[in-house]
């Protein structure tokens, strides 16, 4: 019963808050290009949906890809480093120094030195460098917190470093890898929508640009709608991600455990 | 009894020069059982990863009678230490694959020694899912997996309940019975190391040194009759003047 209870409650809430907003929109007359009601974001979701999912769908392409390629940079990355000390000290500044700085101030800059008629490409750099660092610096983490007496017992049998990489290193940093990639995959969305917002102008086509193009018509409905798919977008990403988290660790890491 | 190995005058130094051990001599006989007793930071522990290789001394000798190759020395820590993420016979079998055995004859080797600890039937779950004690076991079956000369315990049991702990030394006893492999226990408890072993070597702290040796006297056998004896209370009774006479002789 109470399990139910706990089940139901949030979309109840959800429907209640719907329906205040619905009447509220209603009751004090409020201009749709102030506020819209629900109902006319739930029409403008179906009229305009071809052209909201093919914008969805190039996000999406985007920021998948960027997330693919923060994998594979940062692991590879992180996998150096745990090598080699020395490619560490002379490398991390740098990756730090483009951590920190704005997205949003290097943006311009990739627009350019890309081109406008490879507004993708630049869109794919600029999630790139959001997502990758949370990777980078999880796994360099992940790889580094082995126990002690574990890599001890590698050592009396005299595993080769590639054994110890292998066999201890990778899967003491599994879980933290995979913490790492749950917040990168998130990041890449927001760099994908950000970097859409800086090349501006039409340029690119994807939920970003929807949304700064309805709020200049102030085609409300349409931005709501647009707003909701890119969050539906952050939501399916993060769930993945927590699935693939669930199945490799469930059988033994901490995190996961009580979950079933 | 033939020496396996003599240790000379063997010391190891920290960081600043504090003296975690200074001129250890001990000889190690083939086949005995050597418990090290001592108050905790009296360098036990060092002693045993010295032995095993894991650190390095500061001065004095390790003599192996006979070259040691890897998978001759067994190692048992404090805590199971096996990988998480692995089975209880990927644990096992690790010894092995870090050697190059092929893989069926590795799963053979470990399906044999988790059998002689009582969990065969354990093989295919994860650590996590075993108790504090069949944790151990799959450690001390990990150990012995490569057939080891020289098997080296950490205290091993000090984190198990005291019924868990005796099972397991009567485990232990009959793993060295069988097995014939030589055996380095550390422990800080005099009734342990009267019940497990041949001799006992008595250490006191700061700097860490041996200051008194012991042979045990008690049948090879030994069961709970044994701790019921008159010649064990004897030992238990001398072991703990020896000891108390070290801390008394520590600065």
């Amino acid at each position: 019963m109470k399990g139910m209870v706990r089940l139901l409650l949030p979309p109840l809430v959800g429907l209640l808050v719907l329906a205040g907003w619905e009447w509220a929109v209603g009751a004090f007359a409020i201009p749709a290009f102030v506020l819209p009601p629900p109902s006319a974001v739930l029409a403008a979701l179906w009229r305009d949906g071809p052209l909201l999912l093919t914008s969805s769908w190039l996000t999406l392409s985007i920021t998948l890809q960027a997330f693919l390629l923060a994998l594979v940079t940062g692991v590879a990355l992180a996998l150096l480093f745990s090598q080699s000390r020395l490619a560490a000290a002379a490398l991390y500044p740098y990756v730090v120094a483009l951590q920190v700085t704005p997205i949003v101030a290097i943006a311009p800059l990739v627009v350019i030195w890309v081109g406008y008629e490879r507004v993708n490409l630049a869109l794919l750099i600029l999630a790139w460098i959001v997502a990758f660092f949370p990777i980078l610096s999880n796994t360099t983490l992940g790889l580094s917190a082995v126990d002690p007496n574990l890599r001890d017992l590698f050592r009396l049998y005299g595993a080769s470093r590639w054994q110890t990489l292998w066999r201890l290193q990778l899967p003491s940093a599994l879980p933290y890898l995979l913490g790492g990639m749950k917040i990168s995959g998130g990041l890449a969305l927001i760099g994908a929508v950000v970097a859409e917002f800086v090349a501006g102008s039409g340029t690119a086509s994807g939920l970003a640009w929807r949304i700064i193009e309805s709020g200049n018509r102030l085609n409300m409905p349409r931005l709501f709608a647009a707003l909701l798919l890119l969050s539906a977008l952050g939501i399916a990403i993060f769930a993945g991600l927590s699935f693939v988290q669930n199945r490799l660790l469930r059988r033994w890491h901490e995190s996961e455990l009580g979950r079933q | 009894m033939s020496p396996l190995l003599n240790v000379a005058g063997l010391s190891l130094a920290y960081g600043k020069g504090t003296l975690a051990l200074d001129g250890v001599d001990l000889t190690l006989n083939r086949g005995e059982f050597l418990s090290l007793l001592g108050p905790s930071g009296c360098g036990k522990s060092t002693l045993l990863r010295l032995i095993a290789g894991l650190l390095t001394p500061s001065g004095g000798q390790l003599q192996w009678q006979s070259p040691i190759a890897r998978g001759d020395i067994g190692f048992v820590f404090q805590e199971p230490t096996l990988m998480p993420w692995a089975r209880v016979i990927d644990n096992v079998r690790l010894p092995l694959e870090i050697a190059g055995v092929p893989r069926v004859a590795a799963t053979d080797r470990a399906m044999a020694e988790l059998e002689k600890v009582g969990l065969q039937d354990f093989s295919k779950s994860y650590p996590r899912e075993l108790s504090g004690g069949m944790k151990m076991r799959v450690s001390l079956a990990r150990a012995l997996v490569t057939r080891p000369a020289l098997l080296l315990l950490d205290e091993p049991f000090a984190a198990l309940d005291e019924i868990t702990r005796l099972k397991l030394n009567d485990d232990l006893l009959s793993l060295w019975r069988r097995d014939g492999f030589t055996a380095i226990f550390v422990t800080h408890s005099v009734f342990e190391s009267v019940y497990l072993s041949t001799r006992i070597a008595v250490m006191r702290p700061r700097p860490g040194r041996i200051v008194a040796e012991l042979p045990v006297e008690l049948p090879s056998q030994r069961d709970y009759a044994t701790r019921t004896g008159a010649a064990y209370n004897d030992h238990c009774r001398t072991v703990s003047t020896l000891l108390h006479q070290a801390m008394e002789a520590a600065p």
